[in-house]
């Protein structure tokens, strides 16, 4: 048991071990394979519900999979429809697949931290983290590539000179300039880093937590780790939904022409 | 925990989510809603449209009723009127024809009389004339007072 062998290290030994992805590779060119492997198996149980539930949508009697996803597909048009004003047919499947995807992410850590690692460690994967939204590669991805979107459509909707000009000009006007625009490049920045680093933190922190909970004597365990499990349902709940709001005020702003 | 080539696996399996969310999943999803939506205001439309034309045909109907009513009550009113407007001439009628028999009885009965009072006359002049005949025939001689005698006749006939 990966408890068992890491027991000689201590409590270090054994939290380093709970937080070490399982790794190919060397350097920047290695990657985690736990957590392309759960994002991908998340990934695609998200696809797999909703694709089912779009098969069988009807504009009559919907079923419980379709009644489950109309009501998560009209959560998402509301909140896309409150904060975004524009036309983009791209906005509100991107808002759905992030809050599904995330809210699948952050679910992985109400598993018992041991139950998998302890299968994956039976089948001989030594290093085994289950919570992709753990692993700042799997936030930044997807908060990079919101940024892209939103370079994209700034460019698109305002043109590069007009983006360039919002750069330059804007809050204070071109007397300004270069002050307008190192603020207005720490405010586009600033974006992508605090919702990777926002989701990222909150999970770790939590996964950690369970971790140091799981080190005590078995029955205090349970005293602990409920309550801290409820207090996280609400948690990974919140963190998609707020990585799915912010990311789409950030898409609404781009969009704005000033 | 350090940054490294997950990160693009990672976006391209992003990339692979939203087309696919975009492509197959939102598009049917959003219908179908938006569909259910129109349904149901159409439905909602089409009970205020039913309930709306009930209420006119309600008032309608209530009209005709009243129409109807108004018109019965005229009719019997005409009727009515025409009844006593036929009594009245019925009975015009009979007091003529009353007054009418009356005269030709009257008048019946006046030829009557007359035709009474001629055969009397006559008959009395016949037994006038024969009572005188019968007390002149002692006296006088016939031949002698023919003439006397036809005035008398002629008077009395």
């Amino acid at each position: 048991m990966a408890t068992e062998v890491h027991a000689a290290e201590g409590a270090t030994g054994y939290i380093i071990h709970h937080l070490t992805p399982l790794t190919v590779g060397e350097g920047f060119w290695a990657l985690n394979l736990d957590t392309l492997f759960f994002s991908a198996l998340l990934g695609g149980l998200f696809v797999w519900f909703f694709k089912m539930a779009a098969d069988r949508a009807t504009a009559g009697v919907p079923g419980l999979v379709q009644n489950f996803a109309e009501m998560l597909i009209e959560f998402v048009d509301n909140q896309v429809k409150d904060s975004f004003h524009g036309k983009n047919e791209l906005i509100a499947p991107l808002a759905l697949t992030i809050f599904c995807w995330v809210f699948l992410w952050n679910f992985m850590d109400l598993f018992p931290v041991d139950i998998l690692p302890l299968i994956g460690s039976m089948m001989g994967i030594e290093y085994l983290r289950v919570v992709p939204s753990t692993d700042l590669n799997a936030t930044f991805a997807m908060s990079i590539s919101v940024f892209c979107l939103i370079i994209f459509y700034s460019i698109k909707i305002k043109g590069p000179w007009g983006f360039a000009k919002e750069l330059m000009f804007q809050p204070f006007g071109p007397w300004l300039l270069p002050f307008n625009l190192l603020l207005k490049l720490v405010e586009e920045i600033a974006k992508p880093i605090s919702l990777a680093l926002r989701l990222f933190g909150n999970l770790y922190a939590g996964e950690l937590i369970f971790i140091l909970i799981a080190l005590l004597p078995w029955y205090i365990q349970p005293v602990l780790s409920f309550p801290w499990a409820i207090f996280h349902i609400l948690i990974i709940t919140l963190q998609a939904f707020i990585f799915m709001v912010l990311t789409i005020v950030y898409l609404g702003m781009a969009h704005e022409d000033h | 925990m350090s940054i490294n080539a997950t990160l693009i696996g990672q976006m391209i399996t992003f990339a692979l989510l939203v087309w696919f969310t975009m492509k197959y999943i939102w598009p049917p999803l959003f219908d179908s809603l938006e569909q259910r939506k129109k349904k149901i205001a159409d439905g909602l439309a089409a009970a205020e449209k039913g309930q709306e034309q009930m209420h006119l045909a309600e008032k309608k109907a209530t009209g005709v009723l009243k129409q109807a009513k108004e018109q019965s009550s005229e009719i019997v009113n005409l009727a009515q009127k025409r009844a006593t407007e036929i009594v009245e001439a019925s009975k015009d009628t009979a007091k003529k024809e009353g007054e009418r028999l009356i005269l030709v009885a009257k008048a019946q009965i006046e030829q009557e009389k007359q035709q009474a009072k001629e055969g009397l006359r006559k008959e009395v002049a016949a037994l006038a004339l024969r009572a005188a005949e019968q007390i002149l025939s002692a006296e006088i001689d016939k031949t002698k007072h023919q003439d006397i005698l036809s005035k008398i006749s002629n008077q009395l006939g």
